[in-house]
């Protein structure tokens, strides 16, 4: 599903982010990556979102070579990626249902498709009954669910979450985790970026580290870091 | 297909609300592109009418004037005129007495002939007066003849013709060179507008970046916006510079300065001419504007 080979990144400016880089995430794996800030792990998300090209090594979604694909092809491969962040990044000016369905009109859907879906997810995240709110109604873990339906509403086969839990008190936080559990299980491969090591250690999945732009980790039903 | 037209009446709705949104900016869009063309519409009219004067002068003036001096005798004239005639280019030769050009000046003076009463002689010249067929082959006549003897001096207008078409250039040029200078401002004043939108809508661009949105389908509406914003100003330049010269000139043709009017273009030919020019620039300033305000703030 996800695969990075070899990979470098340095950006223009001479900071070195990555450093070879190997990796395979496989259709309906949940990952957990985890690491210090400014370890690089938010410049290994945007090298699977094509907004940051690698220096050298290849990176493969979906078992395609985007390595190297031109620019007016990126949005086509983005439509295979969801992506959920920190920040919610829902617009004020739209409802919920608005937000959701704005996603579906920017690729082109069909309105009957959009009638039908946008209800699907958002009863899925359990949010039928404020449909017709604005985001300044909602509570913060009703934010977040809004915006993991936006990012599932397209059905992409992968779910990239950057810390999603990181502005959410603990029990929301644990809605979300199991709101992504259930997205999870559905065959939906999720790539999550935390620093939530409660969340990492109680859910006992993969867990991949990396410090210094190196992965200095990667188990199976890991924990959060051994060091104290 | 389907999905293609869907996204196509998305991009024009979107660009209609940024136009809406920006209303304070797009008055200064419009005005700015409207000035513009106001100003290449008045530059174009004044080419076209010295045009008009260019050719319409070339017509009149295509005569040579040859004064003789007042020694010069029959057989003299006889032979300046033998010359010429068989010169290329001369349609007609013929002789005006002293006594001919002073009445005709007294009937080119009205009123004020009277003034010509006093004189105690006749001033001026007898004169061999050369029709050409184009006004080109005055010099080379002249080259020719100007030794033979009793002409005192040979005067053609190739002179006024040429000054004529140098203003006519000096006119077309700085024209130019003010619609140059104010398209480059509309182009700036346009992109700021476009950046208003661009700003408001950056959360907007940002979350449609992640969810695959087209580049087109991103950059399209702010095209659309600098368009429409264009086109707005391409009608107003065009309404106004049409009832203003329809104004003037029938203010000029009811006045009888019939010999003035000539030179004018007919308000409906320039309606034809300009209409399309004005829309299509319009319409490219607003473009350009556009895509130089997303190129230099929009990372897509």
């Amino acid at each position: 599903m996800i695969k990075f080979e070899n990979v470098d990144k340095e950006y223009d400016n001479g900071v070195k982010a990555l450093s070879n880089i190997n990796l395979s995430i496989e259709k309906g794996e949940f990952v957990f990556l985890v690491g210090p800030s400014g370890a690089g792990k938010s410049t290994l998300i945007k090298l699977i979102l094509k907004e940051e090209n690698p220096t050298s090594g290849k990176i493969y979604l979906n078992n395609k070579d985007i390595t190297n694909v031109k620019n007016r092809k990126v949005p086509y491969i983005r439509r295979n990626v969801g992506v959920v962040f920190q920040d919610f990044r829902l617009l004020p000016n739209k409802t919920v249902y608005e937000n959701i369905a704005f996603a579906m009109e920017i690729i082109g859907s069909h309105s009957k498709e959009i009638r039908r879906n946008v209800p699907m997810v958002l009863s899925m995240v359990n949010l039928s009954k404020k449909a017709d709110y604005y985001p300044d109604q909602l509570s913060g873990g009703e934010h977040q669910r809004v915006a993991i339906a936006r990012a599932i509403v397209n059905n992409p086969p992968i779910l990239i979450a950057d810390e999603p839990t990181g502005n959410l008190d603990p029990d929301t936080a644990w809605e979300i985790m199991k709101l992504l559990r259930d997205i999870n299980r559905r065959g939906t491969t999720i790539l999550m970026a935390t620093h939530a090591k409660e969340i990492v250690d109680a859910m006992q999945k993969r867990v991949i580290e990396i410090e210094k732009g190196m992965i200095v980790r990667d188990e199976e039903k890991g924990v959060y870091g051994h060091e104290i | 297909m389907g999905m293609k037209f869907r996204l196509i009446k998305n991009i024009i709705k979107q660009g209609f609300q940024g136009m809406w949104r920006n209303k304070g900016m797009g008055l200064a869009s419009i005005t700015s592109i409207a000035a513009v063309l106001i100003i290449l519409g008045l530059v174009f009219i004044m080419i076209l009418s010295l045009n008009n004067i260019v050719v319409d002068t070339k017509d009149k003036f295509d005569e040579i004037q040859i004064f003789l001096e007042d020694s010069a005798d029959d057989e003299q004239i006889e032979r300046i005129k033998s010359s010429i005639e068989n010169q290329e280019g001369v349609s007609s030769v013929m002789f005006q007495s002293k006594d001919e050009a002073l009445e005709k000046m007294k009937e080119d003076w009205g009123d004020e002939a009277y003034l010509l009463d006093g004189l105690e002689t006749n001033p001026l010249p007898n004169t061999i007066i050369v029709k050409l067929k184009d006004i080109e082959y005055a010099n080379n006549i002249a080259k020719k003849i100007k030794d033979l003897e009793g002409i005192e001096e040979i005067q053609y207008n190739q002179d006024i013709i040429e000054k004529l078409v140098l203003v006519a250039n000096y006119v077309k040029t700085g024209g130019m060179l003010i619609v140059s200078i104010l398209i480059f401002v509309s182009v700036f004043i346009i992109s700021n507008t476009i950046k208003l939108t661009v700003t408001a809508r950056k959360r907007e661009i940002n979350i449609m970046k992640y969810v695959g949105a087209t580049n087109g389908y991103i950059k399209g509406p702010f095209v659309i916006e600098g368009v429409l914003f264009g086109l707005i100003g391409a009608l107003l330049s065009l309404g106004a510079v049409y009832y203003g010269y329809n104004y003037f000139f029938n203010t000029v043709s009811d006045r009888l300065y019939v010999l003035f009017t000539i030179y004018l273009v007919p308000p409906k030919v320039l309606f034809k001419d300009i209409s399309t020019i004005f829309i299509t620039i319009g319409a490219g300033i607003g473009a350009l504007g556009s895509l130089v305000s997303l190129k230099k703030f929009l990372n897509v």
